[in-house]
């Protein structure tokens, strides 16, 4: 298509930030096959042999347990934004009432706010319903913060359905709400993988609400299992590595599987953002 | 009565009623999200602002009225001060490093190389890994006796240069930056290529019939064409940089001797650690003046170079 940069030059360039991106994955990969000698000893070579304990070691320290977590939280984050957004975009995008502009607008403020000005009172807000050190305390927070950019998407791609679609279903005397599921969201299935991507891999890897609103290791998240881990663990090289390899593989593996999807998905979320 | 009055009388009366019953509609469909958001972002900042007035360690119900006090002693604060400067680094540095690489990247990915598959696909990995992961892996490549930046400047002859990067107060503050932009760079990359890919093709065939070199055809056709989504770009970077925290949480922890604090990790910090809510929430809730004086500095700003064109 463009060659600004040509022949070998290009291929240099190429090689270059393959090896500084994809550098790092392949150490944390072949580090956690080695043995903790081993380590110690020649830190950066190819290990003598793919030993497989220090996943093992994983396994007996539960660390599935994280997994079970992050995946409820982000598939009961993601399932309930995708229904109340595609519900809440119905009237913003094709209704006429008079505050439609100004909650539009509310909505998409919430995409420069930063999560930290909400942390107190939500942390306040969590202890006082008793949600505390729950994973239900994290789901609430979780959907808030996906709003925006969901009801964004989502009315951007419904104002694109035509309107004879419902019209000729409202003379057939069809209410609001069937119109809705039974005629528009069936139409959203490309915005709803949009939405469904760009969160989940945002919920998946969410960090600040968990730390502050969950304690105890059994209610918590990958992302804080993973820094529990390093801070018990932190002599234990190779098997942080493991832990890191193991905490990592979901998404890189969805990804390997789904790779246009999400990558069309995410541009798609942003671009209209 | 005349007919036609009847008709119209009817057709108000069907009219009030749709209108009514589209009341309902509109509130029960709106209702559910906006509760959510409304109870978790828009009362949380009113309350933020709120708890900012008070000495309060959290914990007690024991709450001192102070006013404006919190933001007086935020302003003669040198640790807040470092940390707004820290962030404003970042909000430059992102700009500087990510966009123009997440374009190089994107640019690679459409030029004629073999192996492009294993390209695009490596070139994507580091946005999708958690950030947590991220922070924890680097602390190991950035370690002074055994990291494997060390390793590799002792490999190729630059002993003299190794140090304990992310240890030591001059070196720390770049090398997270510099996390941070092989974190994200991929992202703008996936951005600037789906643009890219919506370009017709006969730009550059028109383009190469008028025997246009390489970078006059990048720099007619696709940089202007890519300008919208640069802004856009531009604008989740420097919110992003705003508000950035995970990567500085994990690695450093705002340290050493607060040179890579973060408004975000010093409000952390005062909040969560140091018990001091009140304190804490005047931080944040100045994160989110700032952040939000940013964004309409931002959009005025786009607003006006689009009402030049």
């Amino acid at each position: 298509m463009m060659r600004v940069i040509k022949g070998i030059p290009l291929y240099l360039l190429a090689i270059a930030i393959l090896i500084v991106t994809g550098l790092p994955f392949l150490i944390m990969l072949l580090t956690s096959f080695k043995g903790q000698m081993e380590f110690m000893t020649s830190p950066w070579s190819i290990p003598e042999s793919f030993s497989l304990d220090n996943y093992l070691l994983l396994v007996e320290l539960e660390f599935f347990g994280y997994f079970l977590n992050s995946l409820f939280v982000s598939v009961v984050a993601v399932a309930i934004v995708i229904i109340i957004s595609a519900m809440a975009s119905y009237p913003l995008a094709r209704l006429k009432f008079r505050l439609n502009r100004p909650i539009f607008i509310l909505f998409m403020v919430g995409m420069m706010i930063p999560i930290h000005t909400t942390l107190v009172p939500i942390f306040i807000l969590t202890n006082k319903i008793g949600l505390y050190d729950s994973l239900f305390g994290l789901i609430g927070p979780y959907i808030a913060f996906a709003l925006p950019i969901s009801v964004v998407i989502f009315t951007q791609f419904m104002r694109d359905i035509p309107k004879e679609l419902e019209e000729s279903a409202k003379i057939d005397g069809c209410s609001h709400l069937r119109l809705f599921w039974n005629i528009i969201f069936p139409l959203l299935t490309p915005a709803v993988a949009t939405v469904a991507i760009y969160n989940f891999i945002h919920i998946w890897n969410e960090f600040i609400f968990a730390l502050v609103l969950t304690n105890s290791s059994q209610n918590a998240t990958l992302p804080i299992g993973l820094r529990e881990f390093y801070g018990e663990f932190s002599v234990n090289i190779p098997g942080i590595m493991a832990a890191l390899t193991l905490g990592s593989l979901p998404l890189l593996l969805v990804y390997f599987i789904a790779q246009e999807k999400i990558v069309t998905g995410l541009a798609a979320g942003s671009v209209k953002g | 009565m005349s007919r036609t009055q009847e008709i119209s009388l009817d057709t108000v009366s069907v009219r009030k009623k749709r209108k009514n019953k589209d009341t309902w509609t509109i509130i029960g469909f709106i209702g559910p999200a906006f509760i959510i958001y409304g109870v978790y972002v828009i009362y949380s900042i009113f309350m933020t602002f709120y708890y900012s007035m008070f000495n309060w360690t959290g914990i007690d119900a024991n709450m001192v009225f102070l006013g404006l006090e919190n933001y007086v002693r935020l302003f003669q604060d040198g640790v807040f001060w470092t940390s707004i400067q820290n962030n404003f680094l970042l909000v430059i540095a992102s700009l500087l490093t990510q966009l123009p690489i997440g374009l190089i990247m994107a640019l690679l990915l459409f030029s004629p190389i073999k192996g492009m598959r294993l390209f695009r696909s490596v070139y994507f990995m580091p946005f999708l890994m958690s950030t947590v992961a991220i922070g924890i892996l680097f602390i190991f490549i950035y370690e002074g006796n055994y990291g494997l930046l060390n390793a590799i400047m002792g490999t190729i002859g630059l002993e003299s240069l190794q140090t304990a990067w992310i240890g030591k107060e001059s070196t720390a503050i770049w090398a997270v930056i510099a996390t941070v932009c092989w974190q994200f760079a991929p992202f703008y990359m996936i951005l600037f290529r789906a643009t890219i890919v919506g370009i017709p093709e006969e730009l550059y065939e028109a383009a190469d019939i008028d025997g246009a070199s390489g970078w006059q055809r990048f720099k007619n056709i696709t940089l202007p064409l890519l300008m919208p989504i640069i802004i856009t770009s531009a604008i989740l970077s420097v919110i992003g940089s705003l508000k950035y925290f995970d990567l500085i949480y994990v690695m450093t922890g705002g340290g050493p001797n607060n040179s890579t604090e973060l408004m975000a990790t010093y409000m952390y910090k005062q909040t969560f650690t140091n018990f001091n809510m009140g304190y804490g929430s005047s931080i944040s809730f100045s994160m989110f003046i700032i952040a939000f004086v940013v964004t309409v500095f931002i959009l005025l700003g786009d607003k006006s170079r689009r009402g030049n064109e």
